[in-house]
């Protein structure tokens, strides 16, 4: 029963198109576990980050050395037990045994008392604390030691009673755009940029491999169907599943981690937008480029998305860079797509402070859908 | 009585409330060729599945080489083949070493299997490719290949799901000449298949429809019986009746 | 067990054969080890500083270039006004802006005190907090200065001082990959143990071949255990050149024993093994597997402390974090490598892990048999 091709009725370019994205839709939705977790991702991110994790160093488990306790040195040691910064957790006898509760992981300041340290304070007007810091981690090394040495100032400050020192410098603080010190916010940038290139490289490039592996790419790519409509179908899914993941991010900061509102949402929708497209082009040049899934899955997760997160400026500071890596963060789209968020979302800037990251994010896009195309000429021929 | 060497007996296997086997009841004889025919849907593979121990009936009983589909499962595993069209052979190892796995799976000694990697290689003309991937290998030899390290171990049931599909007729013929080879010494193979050809090379066929046995018989005694001229036919004639439809 | 050998020795035929694990293997620890722990410098430095000085005097002046000579500050700007100060920060070119009023001197030497204003982008919160912690030591540095200068003009009772001496144990030069490499191999192994064994055990499944292992006389734990085997041995080579580039690329060696993180890393492998095989019974396709993998990953690796401080964390999510097995091994080789640590000091820590091995490979294998009924 053969078919006389030319007998078949002429569908047109945008019929087919409909019909692939119904079809490429429909295997997307069927997929629930993966659905379940492209979804779910986003919410559980969001909820880690506003509610579990923070750089703020509280609760910091301390030890006392104090070979001669009198109502000075209990009283200090006291006074820093009290503050939500410290819990205290035990007496030591010696510098060794600090090393051990370091050791252990059980501490990570000691405050040492000399001894005569009340008689020192009354009577010769000064005395001293040591206080020692594991500094494995020196960020909160030097922020604890940092909290401590003021609590201790507080006190001295306290034990002069009123008077008020000559040369006193007061010091009015005001923190900006985050009056809280809430080091969470941005963080939703930074899970938004996250989420927009895992959905749209890794997926889609995934979703394409697979069909290549089926061997069914081949039977598709000789139908009369235009392999541009082919392309586009597979990805016009995730570009949905990426703009529902940042309406689900938008949803989850205002509604439930009160991110102050004032920000520009059909700017920075346009902006996730222009994101998308070049995230989506990233997978399409990468399906172009291997032959298995296991592979574009390792070269999406390994190769794109770490060093994306990496030089995003999202996870780490990029101004702590060495320089080489600072230069190789000007060619990462997250740098300037997460730069483009966090001014809109946190900062509430308007269009004209982005002007100069969009332009360089849409120069990328529009190389990158080139490369893409580029490469799939190439294949195709 | 003669020893069955397959034996069914109101075999029911139900999932939820379809049942997907009926109430079959079927024997195979040692050194049977008995070709397993239906359309898809109809229970084949379901009841395959039982017979290799795959899966547990629901009621009723079924025996492989003498021992229970139900409590049994793993002895049957032992004194069993099985091979499919697609799955049989790890495509990134090379031949010898697929033989050398399976041989050294059902349990034969270092030197036997040995002694079978070299004797298989022997007799399927693949001194050649004997150290090649299977992967690089033509459909037609990865088949013969399957087959023989699916009957490494001598077994007294060989199960073969389509195990010819995709090949030209000159291959397909080349493979029966092993099932016919196997069967003369005594070794019963059970096979399904779409090519209705194929059926008439069988000692004994049945024929699957809706989950019961419509058929069951010597190819020409049934076609007799209808009054068909070949399987083929008769196949058409039966499964036109169906209500269920394959997938 | 017979067919275990056949077994394992099919399984690392396999494993050589595919270059993706090889890659994996090789490529992914001297990626993660190179990039991360040169990008990651925490430490809060070079502070872009903006002064706005109202004042225009020799006090104004002195405070301005001792924030030059500091090291902690860079001055960028010196704005004319409050608005443009904003503007700075907004553009994010300044961090912190500081403003010294008109009379400031002037207040000093009349009434004895003066202020200052001190705004920070605290869109950094930690850098916002140390940058004016900076700020404020650095003001009252000053403060010193200026009274042991000029005696005040009213006498004031003797107020007692409390000098304040710090140390820092263990990384006094802070070097940070010190910090941030060791807790990276615990990653890697995890990647390994947990990531890679699931997308193997799937992979089979997608291609049928499990079926054919079905009807073979392989029972179901010599499969597992098939499968379980290969990715351990795996995972100890991974940490291994790990520690290599460790060595080559940051020279960190352990302080500790190798022993101490051998052992513990064979044992936490058994338990990262026992979740890998569990997402490769809960899923059908290798995509599935990779992502519920690298979900399951991302939510121990954030509440594992790798990224921000456990003590930091509300009640509610440490207490989650307890149950965190790849929190319990960063912490563990971090405090090997940095501290010394023996296995002595870790003893609840390595009894916690066997615990996590035995429930997840329990877990594993109650829902592996379930599903192949």
């Amino acid at each position: 029963m053969a078919t006389d091709r030319r007998a078949l009725p002429h569908v047109s370019g945008v019929k087919m198109f409909r019909a692939f994205v119904l079809k490429e839709a429909k295997h997307v939705l069927r997929d629930r576990r993966s659905l379940f977790i492209l979804l779910g991702l986003p919410v559980v991110m969001m909820l880690l980050f506003g509610f579990a994790l923070s750089n703020e160093v509280k609760n910091s488990n301390f030890v006392v050395l104090d070979r001669a306790p009198d109502a000075s040195t209990v009283g200090l040691a006291d006074r820093i037990a009290e503050s939500s910064y410290f819990t205290y957790s035990g007496r030591v006898d010696s510098e060794a045994e600090i090393a051990s509760w370091f050791r252990r992981g059980d501490a990570r300041l000691a405050v040492m008392f000399p001894p005569n340290f009340d008689h020192d304070l009354r009577h010769l007007g000064h005395a001293q604390i040591r206080l020692i810091a594991d500094a494995s981690d020196p960020n909160t090394a030097s922020t604890v030691t940092n909290y401590a040495t003021a609590i201790v100032a507080q006190y001295q400050t306290e034990l002069g009673g009123s008077h008020v020192r000559p040369g006193a410098i007061a010091v009015e603080t005001r923190m900006l755009y985050n009056p809280q010190l809430k080091s969470s916010y941005m963080f939703v940038p930074g899970v938004m940029t996250l989420i927009l290139m895992l959905l749209g490289a890794m997926m889609t490039s995934v979703s394409i491999v697979r069909e290549k592996e089926r061997g069914t790419m081949e039977v598709l790519l000789v139908s009369p169907m235009n392999p541009l409509i082919l392309i586009l179908g597979k990805a016009v899914p995730y570009l949905v599943l990426c703009l529902i993941d940042v309406l689900i991010i938008l949803a989850l900061s205002y509604g439930l981690l009160d991110l102050p509102t004032g920000a520009n949402l059909p700017l920075l929708l346009a902006e996730s937008l222009l994101f998308i497209v070049a995230t989506l082009s990233l997978g399409l040049v990468i399906s172009n480029v291997v032959q298995q899934q296991q592979t574009a899955m390792f070269v999406s997760l390994v190769g794109l998305l770490m060093p994306s997160l990496v030089f995003s400026g999202f996870m780490f500071p990029i101004e702590n860079m060495p320089l080489p890596l600072q230069v190789i963060s000007h060619v990462v789209p997250t740098r300037w797509f997460y730069q483009i968020a966090s001014n809109i979302m946190i900062k509430h800037l308007g269009f004209a402070a982005i002007v100069k990251p969009t332009l360089i994010l849409a120069g990328m896009t529009l190389g990158l859908i080139a490369i893409a195309w580029r490469t799939f000429k190439q294949r195709l021929s | 009585m003669t020893e069955w060497v397959i034996e069914a007996e109101n075999l029911t296997r139900r999932f939820g409330d379809f049942t997907a086997v009926n109430a079959i009841n079927l024997q195979v004889a040692a050194g049977e060729i008995f070709g397993f025919l239906g359309a898809n849907g109809a229970g084949k593979t379901t009841a395959m599945r039982i017979f290799c121990g795959l899966l547990e009936p629901t009621s009723g009983r079924a025996t492989v080489a003498g021992f229970d589909a139900m409590t049994q499962a793993e002895q049957i595993k032992r004194q069993i083949g099985y091979m499919s069209q697609k799955f049989s052979l790890y495509g990134k190892l090379t031949v010898k070493q697929n033989i050398r796995f399976f041989a050294g799976i059902y349990g034969l000694s270092g030197q036997q299997v040995k002694h079978k990697t070299t004797e298989i290689v022997e007799r399927l003309g693949l001194a050649t490719a004997a150290d090649k991937l299977v992967d690089d290998l033509p459909l037609g030899w990865k088949q013969r290949i399957s087959f023989a390290v699916a009957t490494v171990h001598q077994p007294k049931v060989v199960f073969l799901d389509e195990p010819t599909g995709g090949v030209d007729p000159i291959v397909r013929r080349q493979f029966w000449d092993m099932i016919f080879e196997a069967a003369s010494r005594g070794m019963t193979v059970f096979v399904t298949t779409h090519y209705m050809d194929e059926a008439e090379y069988c000692d004994r066929v049945s024929i699957m429809v809706d989950g019961s046995v419509a058929a069951i018989g010597k190819p020409a005694d049934l076609c007799a019986e209808h009054g068909v001229a070949n399987v083929d036919e008769l196949f058409v004639a039966l499964a036109r009746k169906a209500t269920r439809h394959g997938d | 067990m017979r067919n275990l050998f056949y077994i394992l020795q099919k399984e690392f035929l396999l494993i050589f054969r595919d270059k993706t694990i090889l890659r994996m293997i090789f490529i992914m620890p001297v990626m993660q080890l190179l990039l991360i722990p040169l990008a990651a410098d925490y430490e809060v430095k070079h502070i872009a500083i903006a002064i706005l000085d109202q004042d225009h005097t020799s006090d104004s002046q002195r405070l301005i270039q001792k924030v030059a000579a500091s090291n902690y500050f860079r001055i960028v700007a010196t704005p004319v006004d409050y608005q443009a100060g904003t503007e700075l920060m907004e553009q994010g070119r300044a961090d912190v802006v500081l403003t010294i009023p008109p009379g400031f001197q002037r207040d000093l030497a009349k009434t004895g005190h003066s202020s200052l204003q001190l705004g920070a982008d605290a869109v950094n919160g930690v850098r916002a907090g140390l940058g004016t912690a900076y700020a404020l030591a650095m003001v009252r540095q000053f403060q010193t200065e200026l009274r042991t200068q000029s005696p005040p003009a009213l006498p004031s009772p003797l107020s007692p001082v409390i000098e304040v001496t710090t140390a820092s144990w263990y990384n006094p030069h802070v070097y940070y990959p010190a910090f941030m490499v060791p807790g990276l191999l615990p990653i890697l192994v995890t990647m390994v143990g947990a990531f890679l064994s699931s997308l193997n055990i799937v992979q089979e499944k997608e291609a049928g071949t499990i079926e054919q292992i079905n009807v073979t006389p392989i029972r179901k734990h010599e499969f597992i255990l098939g499968k379980l085997i290969p990715f351990w041995v795996l995972g100890m080579v991974s940490i291994t050149i790990g520690m290599l580039v460790a060595r080559v690329a940051f020279q960190l060696w352990p302080a500790g024993s190798f022993l101490t993180i051998y052992g513990f890393a064979a044992l936490y492998l058994v338990g990262v093994l026992g979740i890998g095989l569990f997402v490769s019974t809960i899923t059908e396709s290798q995509q599935q597997a990779t992502l519920i993998s690298f979900f399951i990953m991302m939510v121990f690796i954030l509440l594992g402390g790798l990224y921000t401080p456990i003590e930091s964390m509300p009640r509610w999510a440490q207490q989650i974090a307890a149950f965190n097995p790849p929190a319990y091994f960063i912490s563990v080789v971090r405090a090997v490598y940095i501290k010394g640590s023996s296995a002595a000091d870790l003893l609840p820590t390595l009894a916690r892990l066997a615990g996590f091995a035995l429930f997840f490979n329990a877990l594993a294998i109650w829902s592996y048999k379930k599903r192949s009924a």
